[in-house]
């Protein structure tokens, strides 16, 4: 009974709102504005072939690699930072300022020195995402509780095993912000690469049906576009709530005792 | 079941304010950061010079900083800057109150909560950059549809971290406040805002960096006006030092604009207790 | 003065330890001069007024922290970093274990550390958790358990270490009373059993007459050492019959009635070397 209630709490607005949108299109021969149906079936003919092939599937894998270079980067860096007090001390103003910098401005500064080929592509979502990685796994790495780094160094606890069983689990719930910060960023700097300098990929096609006037396709990309992100989000919640289930699970029971 | 809303901290990202653990261990002292900025200036300076990387991609930095000064004699520069800031603070101004308006209302209600997670939790992820298109077949190439894609990037941030600041009233403090005969109005006034200030605080911080890129994105890949846009023709007329130095000057502008919404902060929430505690006693 | 180094039956001797730190308002002088010894199989309490630097004459044995001057010689040598045959119980139990680590696992890390083998390792794992009657839990994680109960998770730790000296930080500080007096009874039950060295630091009077063999009543700070006492109670302990008898009673009142004079500002220095001259017996 209270599962329907949420279920049906769940879907209500979702179908309301498509019936507006059904019923306020009805009548409306506007080309750019989309109707549900014409746009169900765009997406079903637009992108159900081979250019899901050609064209999403290039981007997820450069929106991967880059996110992953980001990923081992920043926390690699991050832990090194973090550990050296001096290190850190010299290198806090020029993260501060290199993060300021909006990452899409390197885009014309990194096609300058590396071209318009997927390696610019999948070093901007490296150069953008590491900084929200990086500059959390400082935080978190310097932010250990000290009576468990206390504890480690008491009992001999050094080198790998350290890093392995004391740092990189310590700081492991701020990593996990940083890398959920940096995921949209990630898919912003693939679409942007993408509608700057293409030759395929979602950005491109979208980009592309949009200055040959295809609405219809158009907005069924941005629809996939959205769908991605929304994906990439549920999937991350998935996987964070698994790496880091004895982190909520700890924090449930602190909080509700 | 009971609703099924993510605990903030891990659905947003959302922590209650741990500002204070930030000024326990400072990041950085005057000197050592001295010693790194100009480490850093040294090796742009000399990596060209030597010929460790073509000096046509990247000039050495005095090169740099004479377009930069020259830059900033330039009103071209000012010009675009100014659009920059106008799309900016249209688009900030927007989503703050639309987001605070609708987040206060579908906070305050349970059923209203209910309801709309679902909407919210499925546009929310909608990256901005695939509104651009939208925003140009809508808009045109031009400042408008600068300030929508902000506005669809900043409205969700607003909204969500108020109705997670809703969320967090203390039910004791609710109920005392009911106790005393304290009427909606009041209520509200003197329980839920000062309780969802922080939150409101915090996302509306966020929001200024993003806005700053997402407005930077959209005039830098489709030309509507702004300092992207003057970085775009910049490149294509090969003028790289002035893509360089426009890039800095965006960093500039990306610290001012970080400092300054940490001041605008700090002077709403002087009275909360992880403000208080950063001034030294 | 004892000559400590020939003395084979010293196995901890500090020397003179002096601590300041330094702090934006000037240095601060935690301690000023302690000088005491401990002899093999020793069970020793360290009583003293809260803020007599009790955490950092621990610290500075431990090797966390390096003395301002003297020193500390542990086994003949000289203490310069975590020494290998020391294990530490700090009072916060639940910031002393490794959440993300089952209970098993938690005692097992220090021997992975110093390269003790898979098997090895389980048994000593296994006889720890059975000596402090946590055998029916290595699965659990540590937050799933009671405060007692991660304290005991602590101890089979620094058991399972094979020490020769275990320190321990207010261990049962933060535990209500009745298991208090569980894990003092573990406490002395384990020290039997192997042999250990124990120093034991507490601000609870009537727990360093009940645990201790010797009582080292400390000054306020900056700190020295007040009084040095023997505690004549018989070997085998009961929370019940061992507080009620008058021996008991005799050393409670002398201890309290230091701890009050150190809190006035009184100075032993006059009777210092007879305190520090111990019976060897």
């Amino acid at each position: 009974m209270n599962k329907a209630r949420s279920i049906s709490a769940m879907v209500a607005l979702p179908i309301v709102l498509v019936l507006l949108w059904w019923v306020a299109t009805l009548g409306n021969s506007n080309p750019f504005i989309p109707k549900p149906v014409a746009l169900l079936t765009d997406l079903w003919e637009t992108w159900a072939n081979s250019r899901f092939l050609e064209h999403v599937v290039p981007s997820i894998v450069r929106l991967l690699s880059g996110l992953s270079i980001a990923i081992v980067g920043g926390i690699v860096l991050g832990v090194l930072i973090g550990s050296n007090l001096t290190v850190r001390k010299i290198m806090g103003p020029i993260l501060e300022f290199v993060r300021a910098i909006p990452p899409p401005v390197l885009l014309p500064v990194l096609m300058m020195v590396i071209g318009i080929g997927d390696e610019t592509k999948v070093f901007l979502i490296a150069l953008g995402c590491l900084w929200p990685v990086l500059l959390n796994t400082v935080d978190g790495v310097r932010s250990v509780d000290p009576v468990l780094r206390d504890t480690t160094s008491s009992y001999n606890i050094g080198g790998l095993t350290r890093l392995r069983f004391f740092l990189l689990p310590a700081a492991l719930p701020r990593i996990v912000t940083g890398v959920r910060l940096s995921l949209p960023i990630a898919l912003i700097l693939m679409v942007a690469s993408e509608m700057y300098a293409a030759t395929n990929g979602l950005g491109f096609s979208i980009i592309y049906f949009q200055r040959t006037f295809q609405n219809g396709p158009m907005w069924a990309g941005v629809v996939v576009l959205g769908l991605v992100g929304i994906i990439m989000a549920l999937a991350f919640r998935w996987f964070e709530r698994r790496i880091l289930s004895w982190y909520y699970a700890q924090r449930e029971l602190e909080t509700s005792g | 079941m009971e609703t099924t809303i993510e605990e903030p901290a891990s659905a947003t990202g959302i922590l209650a304010p741990q500002r204070a653990s930030f000024h326990d261990n400072p990041w950085s002292t005057p000197l050592l950061g001295a010693i790194g900025v100009v480490a850093f200036m040294g090796v742009w300076e000399l990596a060209p010079r030597i010929g460790l990387v073509n000096s046509d991609y990247l000039p050495p930095f005095s090169v740099v900083m004479v377009q930069l000064v020259s830059l900033l004699a330039d009103p071209v520069f000012w010009e675009a800057l100014g659009d920059t800031m106008l799309s900016w603070l249209i688009g900030v101004a927007i989503s703050l109150s639309a987001g605070a308006a609708i987040g206060l209302i579908i906070g305050s209600s349970e059923a209203l909560i209910r309801y709309t997670t679902s909407t919210i939790e499925f546009l929310r992820p909608i990256p901005s950059v695939a509104l651009i298109p939208i925003a140009i077949v809508l808009f045109g190439i031009n400042s408008t549809a600068t300030v929508f894609v902000i506005v669809w990037a900043c409205f969700w941030v607003i909204l969500v971290h108020v109705m997670s600041g809703i969320d967090d009233v203390d039910p004791v403090a609710e109920s005392t406040a009911r106790s005393y005969g304290l009427g909606w109005a009041w209520r509200a006034r003197f329980v839920t805002f000062p309780t969802a200030l922080p939150f409101l605080m915090t996302g509306l911080r966020l929001c200024g960096t993003i806005a700053l890129v997402v407005g930077i994105t959209i005039e830098l890949v489709v030309g509507t006006p702004g300092l992207g846009e003057l970085i775009a023709t910049s490149q294509s007329a090969g003028n790289v030092s002035t893509v360089y130095a426009l890039a800095l000057l965006t960093g500039v502008l990306g610290l001012a604009i970080n400092y300054g919404m940490k001041f605008i902060e700090n002077r709403a929430l002087h009275w909360h207790p992880s403000v208080r505690s950063e001034q030294p006693a | 003065m004892v000559d400590t180094q020939s003395n084979s039956d010293v196995l901890l001797s500090v020397r003179s330890m002096k601590k300041v730190y330094p702090t934006p308002g000037g240095p601060v002088e935690a301690v000023r001069d302690l000088t005491f010894d401990l002899r093999r199989g020793e069970f020793a309490c360290i009583v003293g007024p809260s803020g007599s630097g009790k955490t950092t004459l621990l610290k500075c044995i431990s090797g966390l922290m390096a003395p301002t001057s003297g020193e500390v010689i542990l086994d003949g040598e000289r203490v310069a970093g975590p020494p290998r045959n020391m294990a530490l119980v700090f009072q916060e139990y639940g910031r002393s274990l490794y959440s993300w680590l089952r209970v098993e696992d938690n005692v097992a890390l220090p021997l992975r550390a110093a390269g003790i083998g898979p098997a090895e390792r389980r048994e000593r794992v296994a006889e720890a958790l059975e000596a402090v009657g946590l055998a029916h839990v290595p699965q659990s994680y540590p937050w799933q358990l009671s405060g007692g109960m991660q304290q005991r998770v602590a101890i089979a730790r620094a058991v399972a270490y094979r020490p020769e000296i275990l320190l321990m930080d207010e261990p049962f500080a933060a535990v209500d009373a009745q298991t208090r007096a569980d894990l003092e009874d573990l406490v002395r039950s384990v020290w039997k059993k192997l042999g250990l060295t124990v120093l034991f630091v507490t601000h609870d009077i009537d727990e360093s007459v009940y645990l201790g063999e010797r009582v080292i009543i400390l000054s306020s700070s900056p700190t020295v050492v007040q009084d040095d006492v023997r505690i004549d109670l018989p070997f085998e302990r009961d929370q019940l019959e061992t507080r009620s008898m008058k021996q008991f009673v005799v050393h409670r009142h002398h201890v309290y009635e230091q701890i009050q004079l150190a809190k006035r500002g009184f100075r032993a220095e006059d009777t210092r070397p007879v305190a520090v001259a111990q019976p060897s017996a």
